[in-house]
């Protein structure tokens, strides 16, 4: 089996690994990754917003499991200490010594350190990683000041991170002006007004000399021709070199300033030698921006599963950013080194605005642009500027307004740089059927990466959806011009618990039997409130208002819980004189519980009173919610059995009973692959193998038989668990009014590959929020009948007529096989 | 001269907004639904098309503007106040003139 191996677990190094494992490398060869942190790859470019209320989990651009899952050796904390080009091989800091077929280096860059004196005192740092932060953290605390030499992109960000720590935070920068790279003079003046007026010292045109003990606090930094600096932490941050020393040391071709020469497959001089990232050099340039790295990273990817690709061609390095608060954005040539170009300029003091476009000699075509503390042009002049857009006359005007460049992008522009996506890729998309957002971002993958580009993939799908003449429709009814799937998000974000609110805030009219019953679900999963409270029970579908089953002669069945499908002979017992006494109709059903039938209004309460002293509970059989988890006998029993079904079985059913959902959702779980419970025809199944359980969802029996699809196999129970909750709430979150789980699968663009993207890589980053939704439904649970019972109000409507003390006149039965049924024509 | 006779049937209380109620009125079971602010409606709790008494049990709301209720059994929609059947405009459930005084619901 060939082997591939990686070499930096950082953004660019973890996407080169999605990528093979999109391309199915990982069924091929044998990958190995190696990164020099004890993080799993993290998002680097939000780093201070660790200290902004975010975890390090939350930074975390994948999980250990994930790895272990595609069979991809993950070595983390360990450094390589030599490629041994001869014998294709790496040798490792611990003595190992790992074997490569191809050899992938990302590994990244390091932060600069000028050369000042000393440079190596104590509570002197870098800002690069997670370890760094902790440094400065603990440094900062019971630190007053701090300095951050270097007043880039990065120093900046740096700042960010001190002033979140509550030190009081000065900027020192060598050059004339903030972010010189991306900014001219104009904008860094902008800039620092912006930044001091948050409480931060910029000193610009600064040279430190040295650094020494301070007096009145631990470090002074004695600045060239101006007065020296008292602070008590010192973060570095002038720029980042190519970490390239592993590859020189190879003798791999490195350039003069440092960078491991690529070519535009992004090979270096060793063709079984790959380099991607901000460590590689491609026509004398580093690229320090994480969109080339990514797509550096295609093309490794491809190269090394042998795919066709066009190769890496460069990366518009244009920038967006959010630094300290202060929209800041650099376009193409923002410094008008093209020859003949022009420059128009809109310096709002007042606002504090600064926008800047250069133009080519003629007037006619946009080269770049600087924003400073208003970016909401951005998309649209980086547009106008990628695609050349012919610019209109007066072209000043777009400093006021950009809307006379809407709609003029061709389908060549990039819309997603993170994942190399086109207008034409998306129109696409939407044309063959992905209408909404969430379907044309799963599809085309455009705004997963850094999200920068939401905004423009929703005006291009609005836009097609406009020329193509469509309107979708899958408002709920007529009062709301809603999905279902919007109401649950409104009603959750704006905290509607009652029709009344929710009619009044976003609909028209009485509301209608089908968005009363789809609202009344929503407020249950939701909230969880008694579905017979006052503001709910009108709601109710009459399954849900009387808790039981209507049948054709407008009587009631009535159907106990039975967890597990595993009942006590003396609850048995309960339930046959229950039956007997009011004469029902008993049929065991396919779920494995006993269904009593011919039941009046009046009785219910009666019947229930029996069988909650008997030890029952409500079974849902009447709602839209959990129905039963069948189980096999499993391995308490069965000479075959590979696990304890049953047990499961009735743990799960406990956890989810009472869940309500946009239709009814059915369990199984099979002790082994004999599959005696038939999991793989239900909502959720669960199959016992030697390593634990397999999880299959989306399965149908019924009508439409759908076999569920497995998304994770040989799960550990706590694992399960948490990945059904996953499942479940946010089919319970996004799928249409009565939709059940199979053709919510059918219909979930992207089918089983998204799902998994979402429940498992928690692509949207709402699992966390997934699971405690469900976790508050469990905690909140009650047996509806037992709470009714206890209170009489909800009692009312059980009585058949409101001015007389007559029961429901009973309908002509006849007995059939010992039973009593009714006498009806079919 | 005849005087149509009104005969009480219950107190506006007993009847919960949009949610309905059967009441025996002259042998007959008789649904009433309370849409506030609007009116109070009688209409036959006999479901002809399902052939239950399982009226007053339907969810009521607006289709077109009608208000109406959805039977239970197959959601036909009947339309409160002239019972006709929205799906089959042939099927046209009884009404009742309902007349409410000092909170005192009664029937024709």
């Amino acid at each position: 089996m060939e082997q591939i191996v990686i070499v930096g677990n950082g953004m660019v190094g973890h996407h080169l690994v999605t990528q093979l494992v999109e391309k199915g490398a990982h069924l091929e060869k044998r990958i190995t990754v190696i990164g020099e942190e004890r993080f799993i790859a993290y998002d680097r470019v939000q780093l201070s917003s660790v200290f902004s209320g975010k975890s390090r989990n939350d930074l975390m651009l994948s999980s250990e499991e994930w790895y272990a899952k595609h069979g991809i050796e993950l070595i983390l904390g360990c450094k390589v200490k030599k490629i041994d080009r001869e014998e294709k091989r790496l040798l490792l800091d611990d003595k190992g010594v790992i074997e490569y077929d191809h050899l992938v280096l990302s590994t990244g860059s390091f932060p600069f350190v000028p050369p000042i004196e000393g440079k190596d005192r104590e509570n002197i740092f870098v800002y690069r990683t997670l370890d760094d932060l902790s440094k400065i953290k603990d440094a900062c605390k019971g630190a007053k000041t701090g300095a951050v030499i270097g007043g880039g992109l990065l120093g900046l960000e740096a700042a960010n991170a001190l002033k979140l720590l509550g030190v009081k935070t000065h900027v020192v920068e060598f050059a004339p002006r903030l972010m010189p790279v991306q900014l001219d003079d104009g904008a860094g003046e902008v800039l620092k007004d912006k930044i001091e007026s948050l409480g931060l010292t910029v000193h610009t045109n600064t040279v430190t000399e040295k650094i020494c003990d301070g007096e009145t606090a631990q470090l002074r930094m004695v600045l060239k021709d101006k007065p020296a600096l008292e602070v008590d932490v010192i973060v570095f941050s002038a720029g980042i070199r190519p970490q390239d020393s592993l590859a020189k040391d190879a003798g791999l071709k490195t350039g003069e300033r440092g960078g491991i020469v690529i070519d535009d497959q992004c090979r270096t001089s060793d063709k079984n030698i790959y380099a991607i990232g901000e460590c590689a050099l491609w026509q004398e340039k580093v690229f320090g921006l994480v969109a080339p790295g990514y797509a550096m990273a295609r093309v490794a990817a491809s190269e090394i599963m042998s795919h066709e690709t066009s190769g890496f061609m460069g990366a518009d390095m244009s920038t967006k950013l959010k630094l300290l608060g202060v929209d800041v954005a650099s376009i193409g040539d923002a410094h008008k080194t093209t020859e003949g170009a022009q420059e128009m300029l809109l310096q709002d003091a007042v606002a504090g605005v600064y926008k800047k476009l250069v133009v080519d000699e003629t007037g006619t075509k946009l080269l770049g642009a600087i924003l400073v503390g208003d970016n909401s042009d951005y998309d649209a002049l980086l547009q106008c500027y990628l695609d050349e857009t012919p610019l209109p006359e007066h072209a000043a005007n777009l400093l006021f307004d950009t809307q006379m460049l809407q709609g003029n992008m061709s389908d060549s522009a990039m819309i997603c740089s993170c994942h190399n996506v086109t207008k034409g890729d998306l129109v696409a998309a939407i044309q063959a059927g992905a209408h909404d957002l969430d379907t044309v971002k799963s599809q085309t993958k455009a705004g997963t990466g850094c999200g920068g580009c939401s905004n423009m993939v929703k005006s291009v799908l609005d836009e097609q959806l406009n020329a193509m003449g469509l309107e979708v429709n899958n408002h709920v009814c007529e009062h709301f011009a809603l999905s279902r799937q919007e109401m649950f998000h409104l009603c959750q974000v704006e905290g509607i618990k009652d029709f009344t609110t929710l009619l009044a805030k976003h609909g028209t009219g009485h509301g209608c039997d089908l968005c009363k019953p789809t609202a009344a679900s929503i407020f249950a999963s939701l909230w969880n409130e008694h579905i017979l409270e006052p503001q709910h029970s009108a709601l109710q579908d009459s399954n849900d208002a009387f808790m039981a089953n209507l049948q054709k002669d407008g009587s009631y069945s009535v159907v106990p819980r039975v967890a597990g499908g595993e009942i006590t002979p003396d609850k048995l017992i309960a339930l046959g004189k229950v039956a007997k006494r009011f004469d029902l109709y008993t049929k065991i059903t396919g779920g494995q519980r006993v269904d009593l039938f011919g039941a009046q209004v009046e009785q219910l309460p009666g019947i229930w009173q029996s069988l909650i002293e008997a030890g029952f509970e409500t079974g849902h059989a009447y709602g839209k919610s959990l129905r039963t988890v069948k189980s096999c006998v499993g391995s308490t029993w069965c000479r075959f059995g590979v696990d304890d079904s049953v047990g499961l079985a009735i743990e799960l059913e406990n956890r989810y009973k009472g869940l309500r959902a946009p239709h009814k959702i059915k369990f199984a779980v099979s002790g082994c692959t004999r599959e005696c419970a038939e999991a793989q025809s239900k909502d959720i199944g669960v199959i016992a193998t030697e390593n634990g359980w397999n999880l299959y969802v989306c399965g149908n029996g019924g009508m439409r038989p759908r076999h569920a699809d497995l998304i994770a196999a040989d799960l550990s129970k706590s694992e399960l668990v948490t990945l059904i909750d996953r499942v479940l709430m946010f089919y319970v979150r996004t799928a249409d009014r009565l939709q059940r789980t199979s053709v919510w699968m059918e219909n979930l663009e992207g089918g089983l590959e998204y799902l998994k993207q979402v429940v498992i890589e928690d692509s949207l980053q709402i699992n966390e929020s997934l699971e405690s939704q469900m976790q508050l439904l469990v905690d909140t649970y009650q047996c509806e009948w037992a709470a009714t019972l206890k209170a009489p109000e909800k009692l009312a409507r059980f009585k058949p007529f409101i001015n007389s003390e007559s029961n429901s006149p009973i309908y002509p039965y006849e007995r059939i096989r010992g039973q009593r049924i009714p006498v009806k024509e079919v | 001269m005849s005087v149509i006779e009104k005969e009480k049937v219950c107190e506006l209380s007993e009847l919960p907004p949009y949610q309905g109620r059967t009441v025996v009125h002259d042998g007959e079971q008789v649904a009433l639904f309370n849409v506030p602010g609007i009116g109070i409606y009688a209409l036959q709790h006999w479901d002809p098309i399902g052939k239950a008494f399982v009226i007053s049990r339907g969810i009521v709301g607006d289709v077109n503007g009608h208000l109406c209720v959805a039977s239970p059994l197959y959601k036909q929609h009947f339309k409160l106040d002239s019972g006709e059947c929205i799906e089959y405009p042939e099927v046209r459930l009884k009404t009742w003139k309902v007349r409410v005084e000092n909170s005192v619901i009664s029937l024709d």
